[in-house]
């Protein structure tokens, strides 16, 4: 008992590597349970082929085959046609987390942190403790490799089991192989309707799916032309919070305070960073690396009493409401169908875009809540959908006067799919699993906007079809009702019943005016049966 | 009336059918029977339905129903005088009721439906509804000194043992054979003319005890007219004390809103409302007894008030205002708690021996 106890305590210390806290935390990267795993797993390689293929400008055309292997174990094989990668980073982006080019930039994009596909591998090997494997090919003329993978948990680092060059018949692409523990299920969260949903959203994908019944789904692409590349922005300073800041001032190469805000940031000239230094109470050539805490505080300070024009929003590409329409019509089967892309806005320094569509009627069941498909930059968002901003979006919007049922605080009730999509070049998830958009004013705000543009189209074309329908409504009550009417007044007149009913029915033939209800006659009416109604409410003892 | 029942009916009919062949779309022109179209005759002192009417064209979407409604009426009541025949509200109500082909609506789905469809063709065809053949349901008790003949029997009143003569839906055919009495006491509740007729009040103060069970029936409005008509019958009427007994009254001696367009033909004119009085309340020691006015009842006062019968009435008024100071109502049997008895043996004979009602 003579040592301090910390000096015991201080053996137990030492570090944590990524890969072991990950391996403690699955739920934080969407392997919570067996059937979302399965979810996640196809999803970060379809994100990741996605992206790959539109930064080369290529047409993306996904297979994905799941194979179940008895005792709950699947393989899950997904290749595309990208532009594949080159041999030495092969190990790293696959085995290695937080290992990725897009954290560093300011681009829209599916993937951000370099977790998600490394993650899939990681979780492959701690439930089947089979490596990942992988084949890649980035041109006809340059050989196919193939690769199997462990990743090294203590250090992070891959561990290569095998590495060969291969015959392929793939020209160039991306083919990632993993088995791993999981249950598959049809359903709303399944991936079927994932890939559905991709299909949806990103409708220059032709994405082939073989679900493990065996059956395979084609959904073929309805547009021949990709998206616009989205470009690169640099940060906007309303959108950059302490602790980035600090770590943007230790790692640049500007040598004054002034050229750092200039060249760092986006829309900031000399006057604008002159003026910040100003309400910062700094010297412009104050150097970077010698900022104090207290400093640095004061600079976030002086940015935010700054007026600063809005980031500028090319950088980002929205689907568009045509192609969100034509996404949404070949795989929901519905009447009507209308979209809206708003313009950007920014939320935080950062650019976005709200598009919405939908299609109503149809086989869709008239009873139930409508169908939310959410996206983000392209992905559907199947978990934590009452966490979603959108979810609250839509909650918030009145659609009785669109035509759909809706109680209090409730999603609207009707045959109706209704999309909503968040583009953005940092879109803010509630988590690192991304599954649900964050709570921010202005993106709820435009989101209401979208929603109330399609609502008032909806609202027009349901009214319209209710008012064809009163209209054979009223007429096939007449052509009920005549038969009775006609028998009763031949019982009274005695004249033959087939004589009345033939010349009642050629009135209603001739003359469609009838069916228009008269709208004096109708007033007249109410005010005559309130009146009689409130008599024989209160005169109890009327007689019977 | 000039043409019979049988006839007027088959005319409407004939007429609509007319319309119909010469291409003319069919059109009802039904009397408005709402306060609106009812006026207070001053010189009769009785309720008139006015002239108002309301088209029902069957190419109206909102008619198209109450047409048909009550074209099946007439049609019924037709077949009912064809054969002579007598049908209840109840079972016209079924003979009419069945889903019109290829649709699911019914032609009536609840029975005030076809009453109402066949009020309007009372009025439609200015016959009452017992001169169709229809009748209601029988609700009501008698007793007394009386003698009367009924369908080729005859019909002692004072020997109908504990539950009474109960009074038939139509009494347009019955002859009086023999009327000892000098008056007839209406009251609202059955209950408290099986007190009487326990009490043998009718036997010991020479009068007749009438009853309806609850509502009064057109039965026995105008059985007691013709009481009052043809033997010059004093008529007092029992009721409880509030509003809705003032308005019992108002039927019985005025006429009613709803069946105005037969006011004549049942209202009393010298009814006198005997109890309970607002005064009774007081002088009968029954405040103890109070419960308190609903919101409907305050609202009902306000409607009394406002009719033209009651308007110039001071001791109505009085009664109405009395009403509303209070904030109460009583019960007829809230007598009971000065005894059993004390209804036939002290309040009946005190009232009438002083005159004390109101009219």
């Amino acid at each position: 008992m003579t040592k301090p106890i910390a000096e015991e305590l201080a053996k137990k210390q030492k570090d944590i590597s990524v890969a072991e806290f990950f391996e403690r935390n699955r739920h934080l990267l969407g392997f919570d349970n067996k059937r979302k795993a399965l979810l996640t797993v196809v999803k970060e390689a379809v994100d990741n082929s996605l992206d790959a293929c539109e930064e080369a400008k290529m047409l993306p055309e996904i297979q994905i085959q799941i194979i179940e292997m008895g005792n709950d174990r699947y393989r899950i094989t997904v290749e595309d046609n990208g532009p594949g990668i080159v041999k030495k980073q092969i190990p790293n982006i696959f085995a290695k987390l937080l290992y990725g080019s897009k954290f560093h930039t300011m681009k829209q994009a599916r993937g951000q942190q370099g977790i998600g596909i490394s993650a899939a591998v990681l979780y492959a090997q701690l439930t089947t403790g089979r490596p990942a494997k992988i084949w890649s090919r980035i041109s006809p003329k340059d050989p196919a490799h193939y690769y199997e993978l462990h990743i090294d948990t203590q250090k992070n680092e891959p561990e290569i089991i095998k590495d060969e060059e291969i015959n392929w018949k793939k020209e160039h692409g991306v083919k990632i192989e993993l088995d791993i523990d999981a249950s598959y299920q049809k359903g709303d969260q399944s991936v079927d309707s994932y890939l559905k949903q991709t299909a949806i959203a990103n409708p220059h994908a032709t994405i082939v799916y073989t679900n493990p019944k065996a059956e395979q789904l084609i959904f073929p692409r309805a547009v021949e032309k990709l998206p616009k590349e989205p470009t690169e922005i640099k940060p906007h300073p309303y959108g950059v919070e302490l602790g980035i800041m600090l770590k943007m001032l230790k790692n640049t190469e500007c040598r004054t305070l002034q050229s750092f805000l200039t060249q760092e940031f986006s829309r900031v000239g000399p006057q604008t960073a002159k003026e910040i230094c100003d309400k910062a109470g700094l010297f412009t050539n104050m150097k970077p690396g010698e900022l104090q805490l207290p400093h640095v505080e004061k600079l976030v300070e002086g940015i935010k009493n700054t007026k600063i024009i809005s980031p500028s929003t090319d950088c980002i590409v929205p689907i568009g409401e045509d192609l969100l329409e034509k996404g949404l019509r070949k795989e929901v089967a519905a009447e009507f169908y209308t979209a809206v892309s708003r313009s950007p806005d920014v939320y935080r320094g950062i650019p976005f875009v709200i598009e919405v569509a939908l299609a109503y009627g149809g086989a869709q069941p008239s009873e139930e809540p409508i169908r939310l498909l959410r996206f983000a930059n392209r992905v559907p968002l199947l978990y934590q959908q009452g966490a979603c901003s959108s979810t609250k979006a839509v909650v918030q919007t009145n659609w009785r006067p669109y035509g759909l049922g809706q109680s209090q605080g409730a999603l609207p009730t009707g045959p109706l799919t209704l999309v909503i999509s968040l583009v953005s070049v940092w879109p803010p998830f509630t988590s690192e699993a991304k599954e649900a958009v964050a709570h921010y004013p202005e993106i709820i705000k435009e989101m209401k906007l979208a929603l109330q543009e399609v609502g008032r189209k909806l609202g027009s074309y349901v009214n319209k079809k209710r008012r064809v329908a009163d209209q054979q409504e009223r007429v096939s009550i007449f052509e009920n009702y005549i038969p009775e009417v006609a028998d009763a007044l031949s019982r009274l007149s005695g004249v033959g019943k087939e004589k009345i009913k033939e010349a009642m029915q050629k009135m209603l033939a001739k003359n469609k005016e009838y069916i228009q209800a008269h709208k004096e006659a109708h007033k007249v009416e109410a005010k005559e049966k309130k009146e009689t109604e409130e008599q024989v409410k209160l005169a109890g003892f009327e007689d019977e | 009336m000039s043409k019979k029942p049988k006839e007027t009916i088959e005319e409407l009919g004939k007429e609509l059918t007319k319309e119909v062949l010469a291409g003319k779309q069919p059109i009802m022109d039904v009397p408005i029977r709402a306060l609106t179209n009812v006026t207070f005759n001053r010189k009769t002192e009785t309720l008139q339905l006015g002239d108002k009417t309301s088209e029902r064209n069957f190419f109206n979407v909102a008619h198209a129903k109450k047409f048909l409604q009550t074209l099946e009426v007439a049609a019924v009541s037709k077949e009912l005088l064809d054969v002579g025949k007598h049908a209840s509200l109840r079972d016209v109500f079924y003979m009419v009721k069945r889903t019109i082909p290829n649709t699911k609506t019914n032609v009536v789905d609840e029975q005030t439906e076809s009453d109402d469809a066949i009020e309007d063709l009372e009025v439609l065809t200015g016959n009452s509804r017992e001169q169709l053949n229809i009748n209601a349901n029988k609700m009501g008790s008698v007793a007394g000194h009386v003698v009367v003949e009924d369908k080729g029997d005859e019909i002692d009143w004072s020997k109908m043992g504990s539950g009474g003569w109960s009074i038939p839906s139509n009494v347009e055919e019955i002859k009086f054979k023999k009327v000892k009495a000098k008056y007839v006491i209406y009251m609202e509740k059955a209950a408290v003319w099986e007190r009487l007729h326990e009490d043998k009040f009718w036997d010991k103060h020479e009068c007749i005890i009438m009853s309806s069970q609850g509502q009064t029936t057109r039965g026995i409005r105008r059985l007691l007219q013709r009481l009052s008509q043809e033997h010059d019958l004093p008529i007092y009427v029992l009721c409880d004390g509030d509003i809705w007994g003032a308005y019992i009254y108002s039927v019985l001696k005025y006429g009613s809103i709803n069946l105005a367009h037969m006011a004549e033909s049942m209202t009393i004119k010298t009814a006198k409302y005997l109890g309970i009085t607002m005064e009774d309340i007081e002088k009968y020691g029954l405040k103890k007894h109070l419960i308190a006015l609903t919101e409907n009842d305050y609202k009902r006062i306000a409607q009394l008030q406002e009719y033209e019968w009651f308007k110039d009435n001071r001791s109505w008024q009085k009664e109405f205002k009395i009403m509303k100071t209070l904030k109460g109502k009583v019960e007829i049997q809230s007598l009971s708690s000065r005894g059993i008895s004390f209804i036939s043996e002290k309040y009946l004979p005190e009232k009438i021996k002083n005159k004390d009602w109101i009219e």
